[in-house]
């Protein structure tokens, strides 16, 4: 288990672990591994580094392995690290019919990347991904948890620009997420 | 023709809000259902002839009535919010704008199997409806509709969404479960069904949204009404995710029996080809279903005109025919080139294949690279046949229909549109000048 003393939820992310896990019956908490990971991707610069799966399995109280395993096979956890606000280009049958591969290409020009790079400033990371149940609204792409649809070039543009300005991270987990405090008993 | 039972009342103010859905008859059909027997419910549903709406068409009022009651083991119903299928985004459509009735739908079908812990499964990537569920649940709770005694019926019922993470192969109902326990989505191999065993080895019942959805609609109105709704075994009404080439893209629900011309060419649904471009083929039910060329879809073999119905559909089999599947439409007029569309899908399964099964995390790739091939300009002719003895050797050959969802559409493309293969070898590596893929709308070269 980690030793990593440095690596540490907040005390708000911390409470939602717990309220998560009490959502799955009695020993079942490992359910909870996937949206905890979201939680811990978000706290700690949007990847997951190897302390940081360690010590998620020490929340979850099982074994750093379970972590990883379960990490490695989801797409959206990435192991390793991106840039502040990771663009993620739809390109799967209807998104490629309206354009996306041009898409991908636009902004591999516009940030001086290829895809799967980050931008040297650290701020963009440009991924591919496949369907977002997005495809009546193509081409389209995902910035954290934004659906940003019905694409043009000078939308993108912008799209990157706004986010530049912000210079923020973005990432799909919310702080505010859990409204619903029931817990279960069995 | 032409009713409409989920989103009927999307204009309305609120909808997506507790007090707006209830003002709009919301969460009648729960206040009938728990004065119901649960096995009424059942019959009910079991008499509306409703069928799965995820892709498989499996009449649900028999899924519920397999589930096993144990004494002493608690049961689940899981909603499958995983829809990941390329072509399909009717499910996030419906749970983005009127919650609630996935909600009202969910606890009457808890009621219905027994269950009183229930699970909301949505794809990690529809963070935002996430919220927008956790949000309507909250409203629930406080209106004393979830928890414990609800409606002062004495059933009790906790609602939870849960969020995956990316990965198709969760829209698998036992790779779901697989998840939903925290592990990697693998599919079980069955028997044991997830009624018999599913979400931590207890009886589980599995079901998509749109199923869901429909439920409350078929305890208002009746099962026997629902059903005369629609064509032969083809009841009531679906939701059809509109994509590609068409003017007017997007989520439409239709009756289901709607002439397949009419709900391309019509107005009221998506409006005909656009840029007065011809089509040429029609992917009908999400990628996985053959793709058809415009004759067939049009027509059956038979010269009949082609309905939008589970039957119409896949009249003449796998020769002739395809399948409503997920009621994922995806249209493409005559620039497409189907070879490269074929690619862009193949690759796809290859990226979302499990691996669990060699001849889909070996075949799904081959076929990939062959497909490259033709791109490249240095495929032969023998190669078409070597696609096809791929394909043939992944289907049924696998846990789960993952190999079927990636062997279908390679055999179609191949069985509708050899000619266009022959081509690509025959013009080799001038290919790849070729415009073969779709520019983005209006806008300079790159």
């Amino acid at each position: 288990m980690s030793s990593n003393t440095n690596i540490k939820f907040s005390a708000e992310a911390l409470d939602l672990c717990n309220k998560i896990m009490k959502r799955y019956p009695e020993g079942k908490h490992k359910s909870a591994i996937l949206p905890i990971l979201h939680i811990a991707q978000a706290e700690f610069g949007g990847w997951l580094s190897a302390p940081v799966m360690d010590y998620v399995a020490t929340i979850l109280r099982i074994q750093p392995i379970e972590v990883y395993e379960v990490a490695s096979f989801y797409s959206m956890f990435n192991l390793k690290p991106v840039g502040k606000c990771v663009i993620e280009v739809c390109r799967t049958g209807p998104c490629w019919l309206m354009g996306a591969e041009d898409l991908v290409k636009f902004i591999e020009k516009k940030l001086n990347i290829k895809e799967g790079q980050t931008t040297t400033d650290g701020m963009f990371t440009l991924k591919t991904v496949e369907c977002l149940a997005s495809c009546g609204t193509a081409p389209m792409m995902q910035v954290g948890e934004k659906y940003h649809e019905n694409l043009t070039f000078e939308k993108c543009e912008q799209i990157l620009q706004d986010y530049k300005t912000k210079g923020e991270q973005v990432s799909h987990w919310r702080k505010e997420r859990i409204t619903n405090q029931s817990d279960i008993k069995k | 023709m032409g009713k409409v039972l989920l989103i009927n009342d999307l204009d309305k103010d609120g909808i997506a809000t507790l007090a707006g859905y209830k003002a709009n008859g919301g969460y009648t059909a729960l206040e009938k259902a728990l004065k119901m027997k649960q096995e009424d419910v059942v019959e009910e549903v079991k008499k509306s002839g409703l069928r799965g709406r995820g892709g498989a068409g499996f009449p649900t009022g028999m899924k519920w009535s397999f589930i096993a009651k144990p004494p002493g083991v608690p049961r689940h119903l899981v909603c499958n919010a995983d829809e990941s299928e390329p072509g399909t985004f009717k499910d996030r459509f419906l749970m983005e704008k009127k919650p609630h009735i996935l909600i009202e739908g969910m606890i009457i079908s808890s009621f219905a199997l027994g269950a009183n812990l229930s699970y909301i499964y949505i794809r990690g990537e529809m963070m935002y409806v996430y919220h927008i569920l956790e949000k309507a649940i909250q409203e629930a709770y406080d209106a004393g509709l979830l928890g414990k005694n609800i409606m002062g019926s004495g059933y009790d019922l906790d609602l939870f969404v849960h969020c995956g993470a990316g990965a198709y192969i969760c829209g698998e109902e036992t790779a779901l479960i697989e998840s939903l326990e925290g592990k990697r989505g693998n599919p079980r191999i069955k028997p044991p069904f997830p009624a018999v065993k599913g979400a931590w080895d207890r009886p589980t019942v599995v079901n998509n949204v749109e199923t869901i959805a429909a439920v409350v609609p078929i305890v208002n109105m009746g099962g026997d009404e629902y059903a005369k709704i629609g064509i032969g075994k083809s009841t009531g009404t679906k939701l059809i995710s509109a994509s590609g080439h068409i003017n007017k893209p997007g989520v439409y629900e239709i009756e289901l029996g709607v002439p397949v011309e009419e709900f391309i060419y019509s107005d009221k649904y998506c409006g005909g080809i656009r840029n007065g471009k011809k089509m040429k083929a029609v992917v009908a039910g999400g990628s996985s279903v053959p793709i058809l060329p415009t004759e067939l879809i049009l027509k059956t073999s038979k010269g009949e005109p082609r309905l939008m119905t589970y039957e119409s559909l896949s009249d003449g089999g796998f020769l002739t025919g395809t399948m409503l599947g997920s009621g994922g439409f995806i249209v493409m007029d005559e620039d497409t080139s189907i070879v490269k569309n074929l690619w862009n899908f193949t690759r796809f399964y290859h990226h979302e294949s499990c691996g669990q099964c060699s001849p889909c995390r070996e075949g799904t790739g081959w076929m990939e690279k062959v497909l490259h091939k033709f791109l490249d300009g240095h495929a032969t002719m023998s190669d078409i046949d070597l696609l096809w003895d791929i394909q043939g050797k992944i289907e049924g050959k696998t846990i789960c229909p993952l190999g079927e969802a990636a062997a279908w559409p390679v055999a179609a493309a191949i069985r509708h549109f050899r000619p266009e293969f022959e081509e690509y070898v025959k013009s080799g590596k001038n290919m790849k000048d070729v415009k073969h893929y779709y520019r983005l709308n209006n806008l300079q070269p790159v």
